[in-house]
């Protein structure tokens, strides 16, 4: 788990190899994705949301968890401010994510790394961190548009589910009873083992699994992740600095 | 079930939009503070953990609290991500342990 924090002032190449190797790479769980895509079309349409708010909303706001929990809310007297509250903060986390990018995204032109995060979700957050911290440990070329291939591949998916719940799909099976729940645990544990962690990260590691499971047991939504991303943070922050490796 | 009356139009332009608006902003900020201050010591080692512990964080509940045969698949999931590095089979390998053990477990 070694990730450069350092701006580097060097050019990052962003090619359509990258974009396309960066869908290839997140094609299997943004098909993951597209089962919560549908369950979203799904209640939108009970909750008398049109075709087109359905589409407008997993189009602009694209956020999985936000969309289900405002569905939850959703109904003829329309709680906007809380909307809108309860969104920005089940996605606070995206803000680390992205801080955690940013070695390579300050790379970039900011028009190419801003539109890039538009289309950055968990998944696609994951997939992209796993491949530049493997092309950095390998020693080989990272290329900047692989985090928008990833993005767009779980922005397809998504959209195209939305529109199928919406349209053609009038109930849906618990995705457990397919194991399809656990697709999402599996890769966000291949991608963590594929950081390498190492000796001085482990205190980190169950610093912010112990955070998350207690903040879970507490709190809805997603302040787990943010309180454990937090919890990690800080116990790699106070403990010694291991080594002082460049 | 029954679908719901529709709310009024201006009131879910105002949702999604804001919405939209909100995700976006936390996507961009990210990038914003890290682009603008420079990162050193105790913060450059809260930053070069965090990909990890958003990992481990995301992964926590279902792994560990969600009973005994989730949390066998996850660990089949990690062997299988560290014997092969590939993520899709490691995916395979976890959705169907996790099959195979919750129907074993309950």
């Amino acid at each position: 788990m070694e990730l450069e924090t350092s701006p580097t002032t060097d050019r990052l190449p962003f090619t359509l190899g990258g974009v396309s190797d960066g869908l290839r790479a997140c094609m299997p769980i943004a098909l993951g994705v597209g089962v919560y895509g549908i369950l979203f079309g799904l209640l939108a349409r009970q909750k008398g949301l049109s075709l087109g708010a359905a589409l407008s909303m997993s189009g602009g706001v694209f956020a999985g968890a936000s969309q289900l929990i405002a569905m939850d809310l959703w109904g003829p007297d329309l709680p906007v401010v809380s909307l809108i509250l309860t969104t920005f903060i089940v996605n606070l986390r995206h803000v680390l994510m992205g801080a955690s990018l940013s070695p390579w995204l300050t790379r970039l032109s900011p028009g190419q790394a801003y539109g890039s995060l538009f289309f950055m979700t968990d998944e696609s957050w994951a997939v992209t961190l796993g491949r530049y911290s493997t092309d950095k440990r390998r020693n080989t070329a990272s290329d900047g548009a692989f985090l928008l291939g990833a993005g767009l591949a779980v922005y397809f998916s998504w959209n195209l589910s939305t529109a199928l719940g919406h349209t053609l799909v009038r109930g849906l099976d618990d995705p457990g009873r397919y194991g399809l729940d656990f697709a999402f645990t599996a890769v966000f544990t291949a991608l963590l083992v594929g950081l390498k962690p190492r000796r001085q990260d482990i205190l980190p590691l169950i610093a912010a699994t112990a955070a998350a499971l207690f903040c879970r047991s507490l709190l809805p939504g997603k302040w787990y992740i943010l309180a454990g991303a937090f919890a990690g943070g800080l116990a790699a922050a106070l403990l010694p600095a291991k080594d002082s490796r460049p | 079930m029954t679908n719901l009356a529709p709310a009024p139009l201006l009131d879910t332009v105002l949702a999604i939009g804001g919405m939209a608006l909100a995700t976006y902003s936390s996507r961009a900020a990210g990038l914003a503070i890290m682009s603008r201050i420079t990162v050193t010591g105790r913060l450059e080692r809260f930053m070069k953990a965090i990909p990890g512990a958003i990992l481990a964080s995301i992964v926590a509940p279902s792994a560990l609290a969600a009973g005994p045969a989730d949390a066998l698949a996850t660990g089949i999931t990690a062997l299988v991500a560290w014997r092969v590095g590939n993520v899709p089979v490691a995916m395979l390998a976890g959705v169907g342990s996790a099959l195979g053990l919750r129907a074993l477990l309950g």
